[in-house]
């Protein structure tokens, strides 16, 4: 059912990352992207690969629900692997058919894919760790100084935050109304394009209506809580910086120049 | 001719850690013409119930049989077998959404391919059913009141000429006097065409004047499936529950604690009000 | 000491058509004047449609009146300058339980208003703590709304209105989508705030039996004051409240049909105890039921 769908995919559990600040937690993984692409050998990789494993370790979020993420990818990390595999020219490894793989297309592949799934742990890991609410609270943080240039980073962070509390409400809501008119004869599945598309009139002219409805009402119970934007806001969990998150861009920043080092300059 | 549930049982989320039963081994039978209360509060399994009796969730465990025939099976139609159990959701008016109120409640009767007359025919007699008149038929639905928005979305599954009736908390959110006309409304209905009526509430004083047979639901399980009087009988046990009988039934075993010889069966005020009469008539004449 | 003041309250709204023209103007507060006395229990009763909502949203300074004045603790609702004053004294609590809930963890909802009004973080944590610990829902602090049921959420709204610190909350059918146990639950919650926390309630609603506690009652109807007085003497109005669509506790009415039939019962009956005694059957002399 459509109610199984979680968002944010928050693992709960008390650990050092957890309990890290988001802000640490955006940097760190923006560092770790950038670390994938400075590497540049195996050593690199090792490092990048420990560097995961000791947070993964560190975070007490099972490896299982991590992996879970690598499902979505797979089809993408085919192609990738694939086009890199058979595609890059060089020196010929084997080849069979019309294909054929090269040492720098094999050398390729393997590195495109060790980035593609490190990638995605790295990300996935932030988002297991940190709840959607502390994140978005980081980024409002992260991007405060835009607010010179009169970008609304409060009110983004503001919308951002109430969908997606509303966003489980609106689900089962969907849910329900889906039902409602199959219970008079509606039918979602079957039939073309077209006829499937027209098909979802009934579900989604109910849907608007009801999210214009609570966006309306929760308007004006923000209002009636004197909510008037930012400015006058004090925050109940404001992001202050501990010892921990100092130590923790500390061992951001040593792992960013051991990659440097490793990945780049000590040739293996 | 008849609805039958034979030991059925529903937990959602099977075999993961958010694991809920629930309903839990019900076994009923639902024949033609009964005019049913189905009570229990949030979350007493009541809305699981229904969404079974047309087919929407299939039981984890157990038959439903509609006339004889297990609606599970493979080639069983289910989509007549939602034109035969018409189920109306709880606040139906949110799904409502064609530009009038005709053409939405043609959309049941279209939807099971009949031909523009007969669908036409069909919702003009169900928009008469529910007592809305004429001139409602070409506004749009999101300009009607509360209740009258209801009783077009009532309308809208009659029009597919169900057999049975089935109506989730169709009260819900209605003040006092648009509660009594929706309810004197499908008691009237029921009483012109003979349809069963399945009447889910958590309200005992809203059913209990129009139903002649009340099922109790609690944690999954159909604990109490009796007329309203026996029930009722049972209130102690329903009040443990947090449902409650009618406020008259307390009142009237007030009366005869006190002293007053008055029959406890009583479901509602007009039988209330004949038995304290008579009671204190006799007890005059006996001075 | 009046807490909300209303005189000759005129609320008019203009309905257009689909091209936008004016179709013509609907009074739904119509002329109404009213006091509501600091730490006063007062109910607003009236069916869909009768004004009542609209005069609620008056107090909150949601809406402004079209005509009249309306003080709320001295203050003009019609002056911007008193809007965040207003609003911070006179909290609201409404009908959807899910349309007002904005954390999405219980605490940090109920910090929200405290947040607004520029509360020092340590007393957000102290209100936070409190408000929940007056409706009884301190440990669902670390919950996610969505799981709680109908009745839970409303006292999670108001305990987000008492972490502001209001004089006065006005509770606009808080239990029209609640089932029985979740509207007792937000009576009894409503009831000990304005017993142990004396703050006023302005209880909004339609169900008859959750007015009895009330110091005063105002029956609305057609935008005008119908009825003002206590619970008692509102239901000892029967026929009254019938005609304006209304209904009546069932002892009520039943004590209501026995004196037409010609019984000698007072009007205005609230408890079956009260209709046994005036049956002539008092407590004092309890006897066993018999056979």
């Amino acid at each position: 059912m459509l109610r199984d769908i979680t968002l944010g995919q928050y693992y709960q559990t008390d650990s050092v990352i957890h309990r890290l600040d988001p802000r640490v937690k955006l940097v760190a993984t923006v560092c770790y992207i950038i670390s994938l692409f400075i590497v540049d050998n195996l050593l690199g990789y090792l490092v990048a690969g420990l560097f995961l494993v000791l947070v993964v370790k560190l975070s007490k979020v099972p490896p299982k629900f991590i992996m879970r993420g690598m499902k979505s990818i797979l089809f993408l990390l085919v192609i990738a692997v694939g086009f890199n595999l058979f595609l890059t020219p060089g020196e010929t490894l084997v080849s069979f058919w019309k294909l054929r793989i090269t040492k720098e297309g094999a050398r390729l592949a393997g590195f495109m894919a060790i980035r593609l799934v490190f990638l995605l742990m790295g990300s996935s890991l932030m988002t297991l760790t940190t709840t959607p609410n502390n994140l978005t609270d980081g980024m409002e943080r992260l991007m405060g100084p835009l607010k010179k240039l009169k970008v609304p980073v409060h009110e983004i962070a503001m919308m951002m935050s109430i969908a997606l509390r509303f966003i489980p409400i609106l689900l089962e809501e969907t849910d329900k109304i889906m039902k409602a008119q199959i219970a008079r004869g509606a039918d979602f599945e079957s039939g073309n394009l077209i006829k499937k598309a027209k098909s979802l009139v009934p579900l989604l002219v109910p849907l608007f209506i009801s999210a214009f409805r609570r966006a309306n009402d929760l308007a004006m119970a923000m209002e009636a809580r004197c909510y008037r934007g930012d400015g006058h806001r004090t925050k109940m969990k404001p992001l202050i910086y501990q010892k921990r998150d100092v130590l923790a861009y500390g061992t951001v920043a040593c792992y960013l120049a051991l990659c440097v080092f490793f990945g780049r300059y000590f040739l293996l | 001719m008849s609805i039958i549930l034979d030991h059925v049982s529903h937990v959602y989320e099977q075999g993961t850690a958010m694991e809920y039963a629930a309903l839990k081994d019900i076994s009923l039978v639902l024949p033609d013409g009964q005019f049913i209360g189905l009570i229990g509060h949030t979350g007493s399994g009541k809305s699981t119930l229904v969404q079974h009796l047309n087919g929407l969730l299939a039981p984890t465990g157990g038959n439903i049989y509609y006339n004889g025939a297990d609606i599970h099976e493979k080639d069983y139609n289910k989509k007549e077998l939602r034109s035969k159990v018409g189920l109306v959701f709880q606040y139906p008016e949110h799904q409502l959404f064609e530009i009038d109120v005709f053409s939405d409640v043609c959309f049941g009767p279209k939807n099971l391919g009949l031909d523009k007359k007969e669908t036409e025919l069909r919702a003009y007699a169900a928009l008469k059913q529910v007592g809305l008149g004429d001139e409602y038929f070409y506004q749009s639905p999101f300009d009607l009141s509360g209740g009258q928005k209801r009783r077009v979305a009532i309308a809208g599954v009659l029009a597919m000429k169900p057999e049975v009736l089935i109506l989730d908390e169709p009260t819900a959110g209605l003040d006092p006097k648009g509660r009594d006309e929706i309810l004197d409304q499908i008691a009237r209905l029921r009483e012109e065409t003979g349809i069963t009526v399945i009447l889910v509430s958590h309200s005992m004083e809203d059913v209990a004047k129009y139903v002649d047979r009340i099922i109790v639901m609690n944690r999954g399980q159909a604990i109490f499936d009796d007329v309203p009087r026996e029930v009722f009988r049972h209130y102690k046990e329903l009040e443990a529950i947090g449902l409650a009988a009618p406020q008259v039934t307390y009142i009237v075993r007030e009366l005869r604690e006190r002293g007053l010889p008055v029959d406890t069966d009583i479901t509602t005020i007009e039988e209330a009000k004949r038995a304290i009469l008579k009671a204190v008539g006799d007890r005059e004449a006996g001075k | 000491m009046d807490i909300i003041k209303a005189r000759d309250l005129v609320f008019e709204y203009i309905r257009r058509d689909e091209e936008g023209n004016v179709d013509g103007i609907t009074r739904a507060v119509d002329q109404v004047s009213l006091d509501v006395k600091q730490g006063d229990f007062v109910a607003i009763l009236g069916h869909n449609g009768s004004g009542k909502s609209t005069l609620a949203k008056h107090i909150n300074a949601i809406l402004y009146p079209t005509e009249g004045t309306l003080l709320v603790d001295g203050k003009d609702t019609s002056k911007e300058e008193n809007l965040w004053a207003i609003r911070q004294e006179a909290g609201m609590v409404f009908q959807n339980p899910d349309n007002q809930i904005i954390g999405q963890v219980v605490e940090e909802d109920v910090g929200f208003g405290p947040e607004n009004l520029g509360v020092p973080t340590e007393e957000i944590w102290q209100r936070v703590e409190e408000s929940l610990k007056a409706v009884g829902m301190y440990e669902f602090r670390k919950h996610s709304p969505n799981k709680l049921s109908g009745g839970q959420k409303q006292r999670v709204s108001i305990a987000g209105v008492i972490a502001m610190h209001p004089k006065c909350i006005i509770l606009d059918e808080p239990t029209a989508m609640l089932d029985p146990n979740g509207r007792r639950e937000v009576i009894r919650a409503a009831r000990a705030l304005n017993h142990v926390e004396e703050i006023t309630i302005i209880l909004i609603t339609h169900y008859m039996e959750e007015i009895i506690h009330a110091n005063k009652v105002f029956v609305m109807d057609k935008g005008k004051i119908a009825m003002e007085g206590t619970p008692r003497e509102i239901f000892s109005r029967v026929e009254e409240l019938k005609a304006l669509r209304l209904d009546v506790p069932q002892v009520t009415l039943l004590a209501h049909e026995l004196r037409k039939s010609g019984l000698a019962i007072p009007e205005g009956i609230l408890t079956r105890e009260e209709l046994a005694d005036a049956l002539g059957f008092p407590r004092q002399m309890p006897r066993r039921e018999g056979n």
